[in-house]
């Protein structure tokens, strides 16, 4: 009997040890996480809900909103297209340099944001390889929306190939070969077999690609030029606001970009579910 | 024999897929990348030197990877603190906590950057109760860790969470049975098998808060040779027109980025080798 005890003391910890490191893990957890999150709608709310909404319907703040679903409507579907692509060609085929293939697809997350922004800047900017060809022809790349829109690609780009690469590699392909046998198309087989079962992970990549899209401050920041009302997007609209003291405004707009994240984080958590169980609907 | 043959590549695509990845990865990553290789080819050797050894940025330097080292060593330990209580342990709203470690990822740099410089402030809610002590967060260094803090916390988690997950029961018996104490039984059986992981997070956010900028700005306060990152001294050489300058720090910056990465695939590959 007592051996017994000892064995099964043995292979958890004492209650107290338990309970001990429960409240350390989340007293850390709110401190970092839980106050920050409380802090920005408590600031957002700070002077009443009438500056809250005035705020947002400021003109330059819905300039900013705009430009910012305008940047997430273009890269987001781009990236998802390229995202399947590589997926396919990567997971359902072997050739020789693949993991390097997938390391160089990996990249842009270990760049320096500020990095991702200047390399457009040394290719379009005025000083750049074709800086002095699109002055001469008119067309504004750096400091416009087009560089905006590009930065934003550059850093999002891994999201969506690196959810899929290893869940097709998991699937295999002999749901695709049976289908082939059976006389379906190569579309076919893409749209009716691998699809359904690729789908959870199609949206895990696109939400966590567009949470990033909408919130990217660094890339953006370098090639936006911050000219208000044009190449602002929400986050350079709360950097401004709040440099400008303007701290009700800067956190009724940050409040927006908090909610994003609290749909992303709630939409991932039940995505995460679906796949786990395994779950095609 | 033949058969076998076309039925090794039954699977139609490759070319068209393999093209586009290609393609779009040299447009969108690639060509852009290089830019700041050639564009830096430009300088001589001597004024490259000089602007990466200039005193300015050798304390940004210093702030940026001497912080970056300290905000991974907190969260290598409360991360795996986190991982831990989260795999073994069940308690009231274990799920909402679990989903909210992510929260650095999903929320924008900038909003966590304003967040925490308001309540580290003298008169916030973290602040008020610091500042009597002395402890001076916002505008100071230790504002750059907390801010570095945050952004990496989930990378530890995420990859010893899963790792603590999977450990056999059997080889915790088997300690316990040849006379370990639950002590022993952590720190000579398990921490060693979560080494690879425990390292690979350690060194993905090491990686995360050296080349982060948004957050860190607004709390940071930004003196030169004190609060100043590297990050933003690329911005500021830039805003000063010194694309030169700029490229060459970025150059720094890029080269870092990738020896760590290279750290980090050697040390996933090593996790996985143990794992299996």
């Amino acid at each position: 009997m007592a051996d017994h005890t000892i064995t099964r003391g043995a292979l958890t910890e004492p209650r107290w040890v338990r309970w001990l490191l429960i409240t350390v893990a989340l007293a850390f957890l709110a401190l970092f996480l839980i106050v920050p999150l409380a802090a920005v709608f408590s600031q957002a709310l700070d002077k009443g809900l009438s500056v809250y909404f005035a705020a947002l319907h400021e003109s330059d703040t819905l300039a900013s909103i705009r430009l910012t679903l305008l940047t997430a409507l273009v890269a987001v579907p781009l990236n998802l297209v390229f995202g399947v692509m590589a997926a396919w060609a990567i997971a359902k085929f072997n050739f020789p340099g693949k993991s390097f293939l997938v390391t160089l697809i990996d990249l842009p997350f270990s760049v320096s944001p500020v990095v991702s922004g200047l390399i457009y800047v040394l290719i379009f900017g005025l000083q750049g390889w074709v800086g002095p060809w699109l002055s001469d022809h008119n067309i504004k790349i750096v400091f416009a929306v087009p560089g905006i829109i590009l930065a934003t690609i550059f850093v999002t780009f891994p999201f969506v190939a690196r959810e899929l690469i290893p869940l097709m590699e998991a699937q295999g392909k002999e749901e695709e070969e049976a289908a082939l046998v059976l006389g379906a198309t190569g579309l076919q087989t893409f749209f009716r077999v691998t699809f359904p079962n690729i789908r959870w992970g199609i949206l895990y990549g696109v939400i966590l690609c567009n949470a990033r899209a909408m919130g990217e401050f660094g890339a953006v920041s370098v090639v936006s030029g911050h000219i208000r009302g044009s190449t602002n997007t929400i986050p350079l609209q709360v950097e401004i606001l709040y440099n400008e003291y303007n701290y009700a405004a800067a956190f009724a707009v940050a409040s927006l970009l908090a909610l994003l994240a609290v749909v992303t984080l709630v939409v991932k958590s039940v995505v995460e579910w679906k796949i786990k169980t395994g779950s095609k609907f | 024999m033949k058969l076998f043959k076309v039925q090794k590549n039954v699977l139609p695509g490759f070319g068209p897929t393999m093209a586009y990845t290609l393609l779009y990865l040299s447009f969108i990553v690639l060509i852009p990348l290089s830019a700041l290789v050639f564009k830096s080819a430009g300088m001589t050797w001597h004024d490259f030197l000089d602007t990466i050894t200039a005193p300015r940025v050798v304390a940004s330097y210093r702030v940026t990877f001497g912080m970056a080292l300290l905000a991974a060593l907190v969260n290598a330990l409360f991360g795996t603190l986190v991982a831990w209580v989260l795999a073994r342990y069940d308690f009231f709203g274990k799920k909402i906590v679990d989903a909210l470690v992510d929260l650095p990822f999903a929320l924008p740099t900038a909003v966590a950057g304003i967040t925490l410089a308001t309540i580290y402030s003298g008169n916030g809610w973290i602040g008020r109760y610091l500042e009597p002590h002395g402890i001076k967060v916002a505008n100071t260094p230790l504002g750059i860790l907390v801010a570095m803090t945050f952004i990496g916390l989930p990378f530890v988690v995420r990859t010893v969470q899963p790792v603590v997950e999977e450990l056999d029961s059997a080889i915790e018996e088997a300690a316990a049975c040849l006379g370990a104490n639950r002590w022993q039984t952590f720190r000579m059986v398990i921490l060693p098998l979560l080494l690879p992981s425990l390292l690979t997070g350690f060194a993905l956010s090491f990686a995360r808060a050296v080349g982060e900028y948004g957050s860190i700005i607004f709390i940071a306060g930004n003196m030169p040779m004190v609060s100043e990152i590297t990050p933003l001294l690329i911005i500021t050489k830039l805003e000063q027109y010194d694309y030169r300058g700029a490229t060459a720090l970025a150059l720094v910056m890029l080269l870092v980025s990738f020896s760590l990465l290279f750290v980090i695939n050697q040390l996933q590959r090593w996790s996985r080798r143990f794992a299996g």
